[in-house]
C-alpha cells in the first residue's frame, strides 16, 4: 500500500456510543423488555460431580407465578453444545460434572418467582468421584472424569519439536529450570451474562444476547432447538465487557433461554446473578508449567524444554485453542534453535475454563519471563541486555519456524521502555526507605494476531456498507463492540475508505441475519478482520463515488483534473463538493450504493505432527517495565508505575488504543497481585466481588504508554491487533520487579503478600544461618 | 414529604412508598426485601445497573438526598420519602450534564456498565468538594469497580468535570448577577418615576 494521507484513521475520535452510555440510555440485555415476557432461573448442581437420580419441582410449583420446569427432556434438538467437541450437554441427563452446572431451569412470571422456585427444585443425586488437581487427572490411576482425546482426562495435547534439545542441554554453559503456577482469573465484566429468547411464528427464535460472538450463539441455539440457521436471528445487545468471557458461554446461556422459550411459547429472559456467573461461566485456566532454558557461554539461548498443563475443568469447551496459543508462544519471543514442548489440557471437576484476554499465554509468559530473568542473573547479564541478545527480530524464526516479517518492533520496544523508565540507573539501585524496598522488572511478549492455525476455518469476516439517499452511511459488521471501541474504529475505517464524515457514519451492533458468519470477536482480530471486510465492502463504493465527485467538480468549473479527497470533502482547483452532495448525486444516477465485503485471512501452514510452520498471520509485540514498592515487613507489593511499549501496527484511534493499553495493564496487575479464586472440596469458596478482590482506583498505577507502529500491509490501514498484548506481560514484569526489590522469586500468581513475606523471611533465615 | 410516617404492608405484604425520582414525585409498590435498584429498574429507571448484589461494584449507585447510596444494599422501603437522582436525572439527551460530557471526552467510557454509578459518585464528590485532589478523587471512586479502563481516564474525567462545572457556575453567577443588576435598575427606575 502506498503512503497516503489519512483523514480519519489515526485520530482520537470520541466513542460513538460514549454519551449514550454516560447518559444511562444504552440498552444492555437486562434492560430490554418484551410483551408477555417470562423469566428463567437455573437450578444448579450443588456438589462437584454427581449422578442425577431425579429432579422434582413439587415444592417449586407452589411459588406464585411458577410456570414450568425445563429439563433435558425438553430439548428438541441435540443435547450437546457444539463448541469444538460435543461433551458438554445443554442440560445433563445422568451426570453433572461440576458444582454450579445448570441441571435444569425454571420459568416463572417474574424474575423473583423464578429464582425462588429454582431454589426449591430438589435434585436427588449420588456423589461420584471427582478430581480437583489437573496433575492428579493426568496420573494413570486417576478416575476417568472427562477428556475428549485418546488420553484419559485430556481435552487437548500439543507438541513442538525442533533441533536436538538433549544435546543443547548437554553442551550448555548455563542451565535453569523452574516450576511456575498461576491461578484462575475471573473476567469480572460488570454486566453479567444474559439472554432473551423470543419465539417467532415460523418456529424460529430471535435472541438478544450479551456476547462477543453472536455466531457462536447461532450455532448453539440452532443445535439446541433442532432448527435451521435461517430461523435463528441473534441480535447483540450493548455488551458490558467481555475480555473473552463472552466468547463461548453466551451460546449456552442463550440456548437455555431458547429451550425455555420454545417450551412455553413466550419470550423468556435469563439474566445471571453475579454468584451464578462466578460459579458456572468460563474463567482463565489455572496454569502449571515446568520450564527449562539452556544458554551458551556468550549468553545465547540454545534450548528450551516446556511441560505446560492447563486446568480445563469439567468440559472441553475451547480449551484446545487456548492451549494451542499457549503452546505456540510457550518458549517466549526468543530465537532458540532447539525446542521440546509438550502441553496438556487436563480435565478436573471444576468450572470449565475458556477464553480470557491473552488466551493461554499469560500463564506461560509468567513462567518463561520469570525464568529468563533467573537465567540472566546466573550468567551475570542485565535482564535487558540478555533479552536484546536473544529477542526475535524481523527475518528470524519463531519456535514453530515461522519467519517474522518487517512488522516486528520488539527490540525497539525494549529500548523504548528502557530509556523512558531510566532502567540503566534504577536496576542496580535496590533503593530501600525504611522497610519499603523499590525494584524494577521487565518482560516481553509476542502475540499471534487472529485465530491462527487451530482456528483457520473460522478466520473470515463479512461487512455490509450502505449509503442512504441522504448521504448517511450504515456499516454492518459481524464483529462485536464489547467496550473496546469497535463501533468507533469500524466507523473510522469506513469513513477513511469512503471519505465520509465520521458523524454521517453509523456502525450497527451485530445482527446475525445482516452479515454472514464472521467468526468470533476474539484473539485481537476485531479490527484486523472486521476492518478489512469493511474496506472490501467500501472500496467499490469509493470508486463509484470518486468518479461522481470528479464529474461534479468538473461541472462546477474544475479544470486540472486533480481531485483531492480529505475529511469528507472533495476538492479541485479550490472548488469543493461535500460527501453528502456526491452521495445524493450517486443516488440520482441510480448507482449501486450498497456493497458487501468478505475478508479471508491468509493461509497459515502450521502442522500439528511436529508443531512447525506458520502458526499465525502476524504478531503484535509488547515490552513492559514495572516499578514496585514492596513492604518487606508485610510482603505487600504496590505497583507504582508501568512503562509499556507496543507494536500493534497502525493505531487507528490513539485514545481508544491507550484505553485498551491501560485497561489491559490494570487487569493484568489485578491478576498478578489480588485476584484469587478458591475452591475447597470442589466447591467455589468466593464467588463474589467481596472476597474475590479486583483492583480499584486506589490501586491504580501510573502508566507510560508508547506505540511503535510497525505497519502490517495486510491489515486495515496497516493495523494489527491490540486487545490482548497489554495484559500478558504484566505479571512477570511485577514478579521480576519484586525479585529486584527484595531478592525473592515468587513462582506463583497471584503474588500475594503472604508469599512475598514468607520468602523474605526464609531468605533472611538462610542468610543468618550462613 | 413526611419521613416519620410508618409504612404498613398491604394484604399481599407489599408496601407503598412515596418518593421523588429525578424530580418526579410518585409512588412505588415494593416488597419488604426488594432493593432500591430492583424497584427503580422495575419502574423503568433502567440506567441504574446491577453488577454484583453484594455492595461491592458500585454499578447501582444512585443519589438519595444528594448522597451516594448503593441501590443493591438499600431496601426500597428505606428510600420512602426521599429524593432520588439516577443517571437519567443528570441532564438531558440534548443537554448532557458536564460530568457526562467529561467522561466521554476523557475516554473514560468503554463498555459503559459502571459509568452511571461512577458518574453519580462523581456528582456527589463535586457537589461537596468542587476542586478535589487526585487522592480525593481516587478515594471517592474507590467503591466503583471498572474492569475495562485503567482508572486513569476516570480521574481525568473528574478533573475535566470539575473545571467544566466551575466555569458553568461562574457563568451562572455572572448571569444571575447581571439579572440582579437589571432588576435593581428596574426598581430604582420605578422608584425614580414614582418620586417624580
Amino acid at each position: 500500500m502506498e503512503e497516503q494521507k489519512l483523514s480519519f484513521v489515526g485520530k482520537s475520535f470520541e466513542r460513538k456510543d460514549g454519551l449514550i452510555k454516560a447518559e444511562g440510555r444504552a440498552m444492555y440485555a437486562a434492560d430490554r423488555e418484551f410483551a408477555r415476557m417470562l423469566y428463567a432461573a437455573a437450578v444448579r448442581n450443588p456438589r462437584p460431580r454427581i449422578k442425577i437420580l431425579g429432579i422434582s419441582d413439587e415444592k417449586a410449583k407452589k411459588v406464585p407465578g411458577y410456570v414450568t420446569l425445563v429439563t433435558y427432556k425438553d430439548i428438541k434438538g441435540q443435547n450437546a453444545w457444539p463448541v469444538l467437541d460435543l461433551d458438554y450437554p445443554f442440560l445433563p441427563e445422568k451426570i453433572a460434572r461440576f458444582a454450579g452446572e445448570t441441571v435444569a431451569l425454571v420459568v416463572a412470571e417474574t424474575q423473583r418467582a423464578a429464582k425462588k422456585a429454582a431454589s426449591l427444585v430438589e435434585i436427588e443425586y449420588e456423589e461420584l468421584p471427582n478430581i480437583q488437581d489437573p496433575l492428579e487427572a493426568l496420573k494413570p490411576d486417576a478416575p476417568e472424569i472427562g477428556g475428549t482425546t485418546d488420553m484419559k482426562n485430556v481435552y487437548a495435547h500439543f507438541t513442538i519439536q525442533k533441533g536436538d534439545v538433549d544435546k543443547a542441554f548437554e553442551e550448555a554453559a548455563y542451565k535453569v529450570e523452574g516450576t511456575f503456577k498461576t491461578n484462575y482469573q475471573v473476567h469480572g465484566y460488570l454486566e453479567t451474562q444474559g439472554s432473551i429468547a423470543i419465539p417467532e411464528t415460523d418456529g424460529g427464535v430471535t435472541i438478544h444476547s450479551t456476547t462477543q460472538c453472536p455466531y457462536y450463539v447461532v450455532d448453539g441455539v440452532a443445535a439446541a432447538l433442532g432448527i435451521t440457521y435461517n430461523k435463528v436471528k441473534v441480535i447483540q445487545t450493548v455488551t458490558g465487557g467481555g475480555f473473552g468471557g463472552k466468547e463461548e458461554v453466551p451460546a449456552l446461556v442463550a440456548a437455555h433461554a431458547a429451550i425455555c422459550a420454545a417450551k412455553v411459547g413466550r419470550p423468556v429472559k435469563l439474566i445471571y446473578s453475579r454468584k451464578e456467573d462466578f460459579q458456572c461461566m468460563s474463567k482463565r485456566h489455572p496454569g502449571w508449567a515446568h520450564i527449562e532454558y539452556s544458554a551458551d557461554k556468550e549468553g545465547h539461548l540454545t534450548g528450551c524444554r516446556v511441560k505446560y498443563v492447563l486446568d480445563a475443568g469439567a468440559y472441553s469447551t475451547i480449551t484446545a485453542i487456548v492451549l494451542f496459543r499457549g503452546t505456540v508462544h510457550s518458549t517466549g519471543p526468543y530465537k532458540i534453535p532447539n525446542i521440546d514442548v509438550k502441553t496438556f489440557g487436563a480435565a478436573t471437576s471444576k468450572v470449565p475454563c475458556g477464553a480470557f484476554r491473552g488466551f493461554g499465554q499469560p500463564q506461560i509468559n509468567f513462567a518463561q519471563e520469570s525464568l529468563i530473568d533467573e537465567l540472566a542473573e546466573k550468567i551475570g547479564m542485565d535482564p535487558i541486555e540478555f533479552r536484546l541478545k536473544n529477542l526475535l527480530n524481523p527475518g528470524e524464526l519463531t519456535a514453530t519456524g515461522q519467519k517474522l516479517t518487517s512488522s516486528c518492533g520488539l527490540s525497539e520496544l525494549v529500548e523504548a521502555v528502557r530509556k523512558k523508565s531510566g532502567w540503566d540507573k534504577k536496576v542496580n539501585l535496590h533503593e530501600k526507605k525504611g522497610h519499603i524496598a523499590k525494584g524494577i522488572g521487565i518482560s516481553t511478549c509476542y502475540y499471534g494476531v487472529g485465530l491462527g492455525a487451530k482456528g483457520r476455518f473460522l478466520d473470515r469476516a463479512g461487512a455490509m456498507v450502505n449509503i442512504y439517499k441522504d448521504g448517511s452511511v450504515g456499516v454492518s459488521v459481524g464483529n462485536a463492540e464489547m467496550g473496546q471501541g469497535a463501533l468507533t474504529v469500524f466507523a473510522q475505517i469506513a469513513s477513511e475508505t469512503l471519505n465520509a464524515p465520521m458523524d454521517l457514519v453509523k456502525t450497527e451492533e451485530v445482527d446475525s441475519s445482516r452479515v454472514p458468519d464472521s467468526g468470533p470477536t476474539v484473539a485481537s482480530r476485531g479490527t484486523l478482520m472486521g476492518g478489512n471486510a469493511i474496506i472490501q465492502a467500501a472500496s467499490p463504493l469509493r470508486e463509484r463515488l470518486f468518479k461522481v465527485a470528479l464529474d461534479m467538480l468538473i461541472d462546477k468549473g474544475g479544470t486540472s483534473g486533480k481531485m483531492i479527497a480529505h475529511d469528507g470533502v472533495f476538492e479541485m482547483d479550490g472548488i469543493t463538493v461535500s460527501f453528502t452532495d456526491v452521495a445524493k448525486e450517486g443516488w440520482n444516477r441510480r448507482l449501486k450504493m450498497c456493497e458487501e465485503g468478505w475478508y479471508v485471512a491468509p493461509h497459515v501452514s502450521f502442522r500439528l505432527d511436529n508443531g512447525q510452520g506458520d502458526a499465525y498471520v502476524v504478531y503484535s509485540y509488547s515490552a513492559d517495565i514495572a516499578e514496585v514498592s514492596v513492604d518487606t515487613q508485610t510482603g505487600v507489593t504496590k505497583v507504582d508505575k508501568i512503562w509499556a511499549a507496543y507494536d500493534v501496527g497502525r493505531i487507528v484511534n490513539p485514545m481508544l488504543a491507550t484505553g485498551q493499553a491501560q485497561g489491559g495493564i490494570l487487569q493484568g496487575m489485578s491478576w498478578s497481585l489480588f485476584e484469587n479464586l478458591q475452591y475447597k472440596n470442589g466447591i467455589m469458596v468466593n464467588p463474589n466481588f467481596t472476597d474475590y478482590v479486583c483492583a480499584t482506583t486506589k490501586d491504580k498505577p501510573e502508566y507510560d504508554i508508547t506505540f511503535i507502529e510497525k505497519l502490517y500491509d495486510e491489515g486495515p490501514y496497516q493495523a494489527k491487533g491490540m486487545g490482548e498484548v497489554p495484559l500478558i506481560g504484566v505479571a512477570p514484569a511485577v514478579a521480576n520487579a519484586i525479585k529486584n526489590a527484595c531478592g525473592v522469586r515468587i513462582d506463583s500468581v497471584p503474588l500475594l503478600p503472604e508469599k512475598v513475606w514468607r520468602a523474605i523471611k526464609q531468605k533472611n533465615a538462610t542468610k543468618e544461618a550462613k | 414529604m413526611n419521613k416519620e410516617e410508618i409504612l404498613q404492608a398491604d394484604e399481599d405484604g407489599m408496601f407503598t412508598i412515596t418518593l421523588s425520582v429525578n424530580g418526579e414525585l410518585g409512588q412505588m409498590i415494593v416488597s419488604r426485601n426488594e432493593s432500591l435498584v430492583e424497584a427503580l429498574r422495575h419502574y423503568g429507571w433502567k440506567g441504574t445497573k446491577k453488577g454484583c448484589d453484594t455492595g461491592d461494584c458500585g454499578s447501582c449507585t444512585v443519589l438519595l438526598n444528594d448522597k451516594p447510596v448503593l441501590g443493591c444494599m438499600m431496601p426500597a422501603v428505606a428510600a420512602n420519602g426521599g429524593n432520588i437522582t439516577t443517571i437519567e436525572g443528570l441532564g438531558t439527551v440534548r443537554n448532557p450534564h458536564p460530568i457526562q460530557e467529561a467522561f466521554v471526552e476523557a475516554g473514560a467510557v468503554q463498555c459503559g456498565y459502571c459509568i452511571p454509578g461512577m458518574i453519580l459518585s462523581t456528582k456527589a464528590l463535586l457537589d461537596r468538594n468542587p476542586e478535589p485532589t487526585e487522592a480525593e478523587i481516587r478515594k471517592a471512586l474507590d467503591g466503583n469497580l471498572c474492569r475495562c479502563t485503567g482508572y486513569v481516564t476516570q480521574v481525568q474525567a473528574v478533573n475535566i468535570a470539575a473545571r467544566k462545572m466551575k466555569a458553568l457556575k461562574k457563568k451562572q453567577e455572572k448571569t444571575a448577577a447581571k439579572e440582579a443588576e437589571k432588576a435593581a435598575r428596574r426598581v430604582s427606575r420605578k422608584a425614580a418615576k414614582k418620586n417624580k
